[in-house]
């Protein structure tokens, strides 16, 4: 057996590197930068496991069904309960590892979160991603020291290599020395989340392209639930991005508002008088969109958070208020600030059973490049979790079923320059057209016409004889997200169709694209029942 | 909002360097050296002060909101990162200069390879050898320590820092502060024994480092705990904390 090849040095893919090293096992980790630059470290409300330390009677139980709740009944329930189980032993993993959650009395503090009804995330104030990564990180250079981890940063996936669908290596390229190798054996997607499909629009970061994942795409790798954008209720626009503002601010008591009249209405606390402000995101992102939309009512809602006390903002969100006054010149502390809907994660992804393994043999995928856990609505700290408990469970499952007896082959990549035609990169201008194509489709609110345009935008660009293989790629994958949500005629959680407003029962399932001799085929998977065993997925 | 860009250009580690000059025109008030480079790249075409078209420039970024360290580089003569040096700041005097960081080897144009900060992390040993919970009073240090970028900021202003040097700069203790205070049994010892190599004994004091860490860290803090434990033996808590 090769080293195992990990794309992607994030969370989920650390979380591999880890769970692989920590039984033994050789493992390369490749990325464009180290690990300090990946997503993960932006994320900053919590990590959700029932804990129960906060008196409130909670369990895993409740842990899962709100997820599945939140997901609308999308996610694989057997892959959300070994979630759920092992959340809490993660988060006291994590611990170990000497993350300073925010505790009390030496034990864990958990705070509120949308569509959960307990306290349930744990957090490090409101840095919890970049705080996790630290430790996380540390923990991994403890295998890089003894060679079980070999990093390989600056380094680039370009494909996978595929022989009569058995994934059999990746090929590499050097970004520094522009060389290519092939890394032979088993390969871990954990590229993460398509934000460079939409550049300027996500609240992600620049180096996650999406070309992995359209070039994945394109080779005949399975996808699910494409349609399923989630667009953050709360973020401000900055210069090139999107930037979150956390949903802690409203799990430690801020609340949105639009004016009504010259009045501040606080629309959610009306509307859903039990979760109020924590409605799952989806359903506050579309309150906001329609408030917006009311003529009595004013174009920009607020997010007030003059009324959270001075510990809080010292002790939970310091460098969220730093972060608004930097970027807004307001003190959130004494004025409410403006704020927008914007993508801030993509629920669909490479589709995998509940053992990340994918279409093609010897091939996983775990984090947010996987349409895994979070359905049709992601609940806010369940990211992270999924990250984490996906990596680990991808590993597992390699694990599992690799043979004892196989003799680990460890032989350096070789660097070669490559005498054939390569695309550096997909064409800004190119990125753009696609970018815009699909936004006149996969707003908040949709509807065939929008969809079809958005398609028909698509065809335009592709029409153009000079794309290169990048760019072909991208408008691939760009038609099967609108042919996803041109398909799901139903409206089911990030996915609203304003000309089917309703939820249909026939479509709690999993749309699956696949990329098949130059078409997109869109088919639906049924989702596995629960199966019910004590102590099963414990990983 | 106009304003010129004189940009260190280095097509690789072979070429020779030299000055171009662009001029950036944006209505965006919170425009950054980040916002100008990737718009200068995605038009294809921009011409620089001579109408001489501008290759890509090469450069590294990620987060766009100075959580990740990818953008560092030396902007107006100063360390930083690309998506946090306002434009508007450069504004009166119309210019601005954009170099990559010297310190680290050039890979080309913006980009250095920082590699030698995480090889050094690893010779130090920063990691906990044995599962422990970070103790209450140390807690604040610990998450100050963990918000570190690693960008190489603190390491481009140092005076003692240099690639190949043992002493690692403060990257390397801002990291060690953080073991430090949670390691346990042998690993106390040793990691006590790696800070004096390569942060105390190196440490010139001058601590430039403490003005240009774009996170904000308190690095003279970290460092006098760290130093307290690890030279002089005595425990980080509540005592120290006011140091």
């Amino acid at each position: 057996m090769y080293r195992i090849n990990i794309i992607g040095s994030g969370l989920a893919g650390l979380s591999a590197a880890i769970t692989l090293a920590e039984n033994s096992v050789a493992c390369n980790l490749i990325s464009l930068q180290n690990s300090e630059r990946a997503q993960s470290v932006l994320a900053e409300g919590g990590i959700n496991g029932a804990l129960n330390t906060m008196g409130e009677d909670d369990n895993t139980e409740n842990h899962f069904n709100d997820t599945m709740k939140g997901g609308v009944y999308l996610s694989d329930p057997n892959a959300v309960d070994g979630l759920t189980k092992n959340a809490p032993q993660i988060i006291r993993w994590l611990e170990s590892l000497g993350v300073p959650f925010n505790t009390s009395g030496g034990e864990i503090i958990l705070r509120n979160f949308g569509g959960q009804k307990k306290k349930r995330t744990a957090y490090a104030r409101s840095s919890t991603g970049k705080i996790i990564m630290s430790a996380v990180i540390d923990e991994a250079r403890k295998y890089e020291a003894c060679g079980l981890i070999k990093r390989y940063c600056h380094h680039e996936f370009v494909k996978l290599l595929i022989e009569n669908n058995v994934c059999v290596g990746a090929l590499i390229r050097d970004r520094y020395s522009g060389k290519f190798a092939e890394f032979k054996g088993t390969v871990i997607l954990a590229c993460g989340g398509m934000n460079g499909i939409f550049p300027g629009m996500t609240t992600g970061t620049t180096q996650n392209s999406g070309d992995a994942a359209c070039t994945v795409f394109a080779q005949g790798v399975e996808f699910g639930n494409l349609e399923m954008l989630q667009y953050h209720p709360t973020t401000i626009g900055i210069s090139g991005k999107r930037c979150l503002v956390t949903e802690a601010a409203r799990g430690e008591g801020g609340r949105l508002y639009i004016e009504r009249n010259g009045d501040k209405w606080y629309f959610m606390e009306e509307k859903y008088p039990e979760l109020k402000n924590l409605m799952p995101r989806d359903v506050v992102a579309r309150e906001m969109f329609f408030v917006r939309r009311q003529p009595e009512c004013g174009n920009t809602v607020y997010l007030d958070m003059t009324g959270l006390s001075e510990s809080t903002w010292k002790n939970k969100l310091s460098d969220l208020r730093e972060e608004i006054i930097h970027y807004l010149s307001t003190d959130p502390k004494t004025d409410p600030i403006p704020i927008k809907e914007g993508i801030h994660y993509f629920m669909g992804g490479i589709n995998t059973n509940e053992c990340h393994q994918t279409n093609v043999q010897n091939l996983y995928a775990a984090g947010e490049c996987t349409c895994q856990y979070h359905g049709a609505n992601r609940l806010g700290g369940n990211s992270m979790l999924g990250a984490l408990y996906g990596g680990r469970k991808a590993a597992l499952t390699i694990l599992n079923i690799s043979k004892k007896d196989d003799k680990f082959i460890d032989k350096s990549p070789d660097f070669k320059v490559l005498h054939e035609p390569f695309a550096e990169e997909a064409s800004p201008i190119v990125i753009q057209k696609i970018s815009e194509a699909l936004l006149l489709g996969l707003g908040i609110v949709r509807n065939q016409k929008n969809l079809d345009y958005s398609l028909k935008k698509l065809c335009d660009v592709e029409k153009n004889n000079n794309l290169n293989l990048r760019e072909k790629n991208r408008i691939f994958l760009a038609k099967a997200m609108i042919i996803s949500a041109l398909g799901r005629k139903e409206s089911r959680g990030a996915h609203y169709r304003e000309d089917y407003p309703n939820r249909d029962e026939s479509f709690q399932k999993t749309s699956a694209v696949r990329f098949n001799n130059g078409e997109i085929d869109l088919k639906y998977r049924d989702i596995p029942e629960r199966r019910i065993s004590a102590n099963e997925n414990q990983a | 909002m106009k304003i010129k860009l004189d940009i260190l250009r280095l097509e690789n580690s072979e070429s020779e360097p030299y000055r171009q000059c662009v001029v950036f025109e944006t209505d965006d008030e919170n425009a950054t050296v980040a916002t100008a480079l990737t718009e200068i790249n995605n038009k294809g075409n921009y011409k620089d002060e001579n109408g001489k078209t501008v290759a890509p420039i090469h450069w590294e970024c990620s987060c766009l909101q100075k959580k990740c360290g990818a953008c560092a580089m030396v902007i107006n003569n100063k360390p930083q990162l690309a998506c946090n040096a306002r434009l508007k700041l450069y504004e009166k005097k119309g210019i601005v200069t954009v170099e990559p960081l010297k310190k680290f080897p050039v890979i080309a144009d913006l980009a250095a390879d920082r590699s030698i900060i995480f090889e050094n992390l690893k010779t130090m040993k920063i990691w906990l050898e044995s599962q422990t919970k970070v103790d209450e009073c140390v807690s604040e240090s610990v998450y100050d320590a963990s918000r570190c970028l690693q960008c190489g900021c603190c390491l481009e202003v140092c005076p003692n820092f240099y690639v190949g040097s043992d002493f690692f700069g403060m990257s390397g203790t801002v990291s060690a502060s953080k073991i430090i205070s949670s390691a346990g049994g042998e690993q106390k010892k040793e990691i006590a024994a790696a800070y004096k190599k390569h942060s105390y004994n190196g440490c010139g004091k001058s601590l430039a480092c403490r003005d240009v860490c774009p996170a904000g860290i308190d690095v003279e803090r970290l460092l006098v705990n760290s130093n307290a434990a690890a030279v002089w033996g005595r425990k980080i808590g509540k005592k120290n904390k006011k140091a």
